[in-house]
């Protein structure tokens, strides 16, 4: 058995009903794991959406994702980013931390050592923003959950490469 | 071009003519009606109404498998479209063109669980190549012209467009199909120049080489077929071809190995398996051709052209995958050849001839005759015998009867063989049949039936009597599912749970009732005289041909077995006991 691997797969499709629908049901219908999904709109002229998907599996498998995502008829380009070289993720968080006393004076704290904004507060309450690589997320949040009652939205990661090279 | 204002309905009828077609398959209901009207007015289109809608799209792809053109389906919303999704699934298994038009409630109205109403693009997503919904009458002329286009282009499949009943009404501009270029979808047709040069390569310095086509080929066209032929001509290589892919090269070529696969021949499968360079043609690697896939053909270099990117390196990694279109393929890999002159070793080649003229020699597909009991295998040859002289077209049912006919029947063209061979859908040769036999009027077309699979669109004899297509029945009738009872008889100690064929009709007095003509043959020596009637008889003939119900279909490479265990006969079942891997593999 080859070794797992884990890409970030950028999709550039049309803007139109069920496109979405299409690319989940195909990770389901042939079990293809999906870390992390996400989709917006990213041209409202030439009615474009990008869908981030981070998908594990061996490179046979990563092959064959990236060949069935390219004969979907509403898609227009499939890439790799893993494999085109350097590129850039991103996750957004929110956080909400319920805490009192010297809880919550530390969750401020340790927002400002992550470079987290504060997006909303109560008298008991933050909640924090936070943009980064996942592990990053991942860490904060952990530390955030030591401290008291905690609430999580995760965006889902977002990737690009770096470079002047455009899609 | 100006034009006289036409709705919906009258564009659906438009388009479908531009696009070539003369014949729709379907069946009316509530969600259809504005196009049905606009049907009746018109004489352009031909309709058949068939008595349920899985039958439409089966006999849509009997058409088009025998014409290479796309298969139209009409239907209307809900039971209509939701009847159709096996022939869907049935379609993109074997990529089979085909356009089928839906039905669906009012615009307004989806989403209210109106009456007849389903989600038609959420249930036929996965089994379709795409599909539509239109929303916008401005959009439906060109949706239908973008669904033929998909339908056709690249690899075949079904492409459904589910069009809102307001949206037949509604006043629509049109324009022709013009040349669709699409956005997005423009498959790859011709291969890389230096891969397929790699190619040319490594079958001239091949010492056991091995052709192994499928079903690509077919769907390619004609053309490709002769390409085929062509090249297994020039080089002589041993070829096999997969279920789907007889026809591609006559079976009387003396380099046909016979089909390959579970059901394969002895020969075919052990040249599959000690061969050192496999060129895989427009087959797809499935697992009723590789066995268990650990050990196939563990020597070889594996060579695959295929249409579609996700055929290659899916199941069985390849040494050197090559996408197009096997036509165009195979034209510049002749060409190179030629240009470069080249040729297999001819000594390395000769060699393993005589081995394969070894294995050849078991004769994998004889059987015995009996006296008193009819063979399965002896009722099919003969009918091959009895009609070489005459065109004809075979579909067949799922079963025992289909691999039989796989084997003793033998074809020299392609597009003569229509047989459900992804999906394995019971029920699928009658209507196929009739979809032949409208395409091609004076040809004779008989499907090769079970006794259990003819019961699954039985009520398609209707169809077939009021068009008076004279569509021949050949019921292999061993009253069992007989390909469960040799796997219940293979893997679960002869328990034959729920394969026995109770209650079956009288298929003389059936065929009667329905206005068409039955015969019966129950010794061998009535058997002849049967098929001689049968093809005779202008008329839609059931032939009830009554069989060793005990027969089973050799050889038989069981699942989770390698091509070099196959069984060649029920002596080999008890000795060689299947794995219990195998046992939960279908
Ligand atoms: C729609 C459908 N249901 C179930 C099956 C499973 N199945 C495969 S072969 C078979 C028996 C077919 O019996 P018959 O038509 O009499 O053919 P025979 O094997 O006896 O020649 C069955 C039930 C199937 N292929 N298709
Ligand atoms: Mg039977």
């Amino acid at each position: 058995m080859s070794d797992i691997e884990r890409h970030t797969i950028a999709v550039l499709v049309d803007n139109e009903p069920g496109v979405l629908a299409r690319v989940i049901g195909l990770f389901s219908g042939r079990g293809y794991n999906i870390e992390s999904l996400t989709v917006s709109a990213v041209s409202k002229d030439e009615a474009l959406s990008r869908i981030t998907i981070v998908t594990t599996g061996t490179p046979m498998i990563i092959e064959q994702i990236k060949a069935q995502l390219d004969r979907l008829v509403p898609i227009h380009s499939v890439h790799d980013l893993t494999d085109e070289g350097a590129h850039i993720e991103r996750e957004v968080a929110l956080v909400k931390v319920v805490a009192n006393g010297p809880e919550r004076r530390e969750s401020l704290r340790i927002a400002d050592i992550f470079g987290a904004t504060v997006a909303d507060t109560t008298i008991e309450s933050f909640v924090f923003s936070l943009t980064g690589k996942p592990e990053k997320l991942d860490a904060f949040i952990e530390l955030m959950r030591a401290l008291g009652k905690t609430e999580i939205a995760r965006s889902g990661i977002v990737g690009i490469a770096r470079g002047a090279k455009a899609l | 071009m100006a034009s006289e204002p036409m709705n919906g309905a009258q564009i659906v009828i438009k388009a479908l003519v531009d696009q070539g077609v003369d014949v729709v398959f379907g069946y009316p209901g509530g969600a259809v009606l504005p196009i049905y009207d606009a049907l009746f007015k018109q004489n352009k289109l031909r309709h058949i109404l068939v008595r349920q809608e899985g039958g439409a799209v089966h006999a849509a792809e009997g058409y088009a498998r025998s014409t290479g053109k796309v298969g139209v389906v009409l239907v209307t919303s809900g039971p209509g479209a939701t009847n159709a999704v096996t022939g869907l699934t049935d379609a993109l298994m074997d990529s089979v063109p085909i356009v089928c038009l839906t039905g669906q409630v009012p615009t307004h109205l989806i989403g209210n669980d109106a009456f007849q109403e389903c989600d038609t693009t959420g249930i036929t997503r996965p089994c379709t190549k795409h599909n539509y919904l239109v929303k916008d009458a401005n959009r439906l002329a060109q949706t239908l012209h973008e669904a033929f286009y998909v339908a056709r282009s690249g690899r075949p499949g079904p492409v459904v467009v589910d069009i809102p009943k307001d949206i037949q009404f509604a006043d629509c501009p049109y324009a022709g199909p013009g040349n669709v270029k699409h956005k997005t979808y423009r498959p790859q047709v011709k291969g890389d120049t230096r891969k397929i040069g790699q190619a040319v390569e490594m079958i001239a310095k091949a010492r056991r080489p091995v052709i192994y086509g499928g079903g690509g080929i077919i769907n390619s066209g004609p053309k490709a077929s002769k390409l085929f032929t062509q090249f297994v001509k020039m080089t002589g290589a041993p070829t096999t071809l997969t279920l789907m892919g007889l026809g591609a090269l006559p079976a009387s070529d003396e380099r046909f190995l016979g089909m390959v696969g579970m059901h394969g021949t002895y020969e075919a499968n052990l040249a599959m398996h000690e061969c050192d360079v496999m060129l895989c043609v427009a087959a797809r690697f499935d697992d009723r051709v590789t066995g268990r896939l650990d050990a196939f053909a563990p020597g070889a270099k594996k060579i695959h052209i295929d249409i579609d990117p996700t055929s290659i390196n899916k199941n069985v990694a390849v040494d050197l995958g090559i996408v197009g279109d096997v036509a165009n393929v195979l034209e510049e890999m002749i060409g190179i050849w030629k240009a470069e002159k080249k040729t297999v070793d001819k000594k390395a080649v000769a060699a393993w001839w005589k081995k394969i003229d070894g294995w050849r020699k078991r004769d994998s597909l004889k059987f015995n005759t009996d006296k008193k009991l009819i063979k399965p295998q002896q009722a099919i040859k003969r009918l091959y015998e009895m009609t070489l002289d005459r065109e004809i077209f075979i579909t067949t049912e799922v079963g025992q009867h289909q691999m039989w006919a796989a084997q003793h029947f033998r074809f020299e063209k392609p597009n003569h063989w229509m047989t459900s061979g992804g999906l394995g859908t019971m029920g699928y040769g009658l209507p196929a049949a009739i979809g032949v036999q409208l395409a091609h009027p004076k040809a004779l077309v008989v499907d090769i039936a079970g006794e259990a699979s003819i019961m699954m669109n039985i009520q398609e004899i209707a169809t077939a009597v009021q068009y008076r297509l004279p569509v021949k029945l050949f019921i292999i009738n061993n009253e069992y599912m007989g390909m469960v009872r040799q796997w219940q008889e293979l893997l679960h100690g002869g328990r034959y749970s729920e394969s026995y064929s109770a209650a079956l009709p009288d298929f003389v007095k059936l065929a009667e009732s329905f206005g068409a003509v039955g015969l019966r043959a129950t010794r061998p020596d009535e058997l002849d005289d049967v098929i001689r009637t049968m093809i005779e008889t202008d008329n839609m003939v059931i032939a009830d041909i009554a069989v060793d119900p005990k027969e089973n279909c050799f050889p038989m490479i069981p699942s989770g077995a390698a091509h070099n265990e196959i069984l060649l006969g029920p002596e080999d079942e008890a000795e060689k006991p299947v794995s219990e891997d195998g046992m939960v593999l279908v």
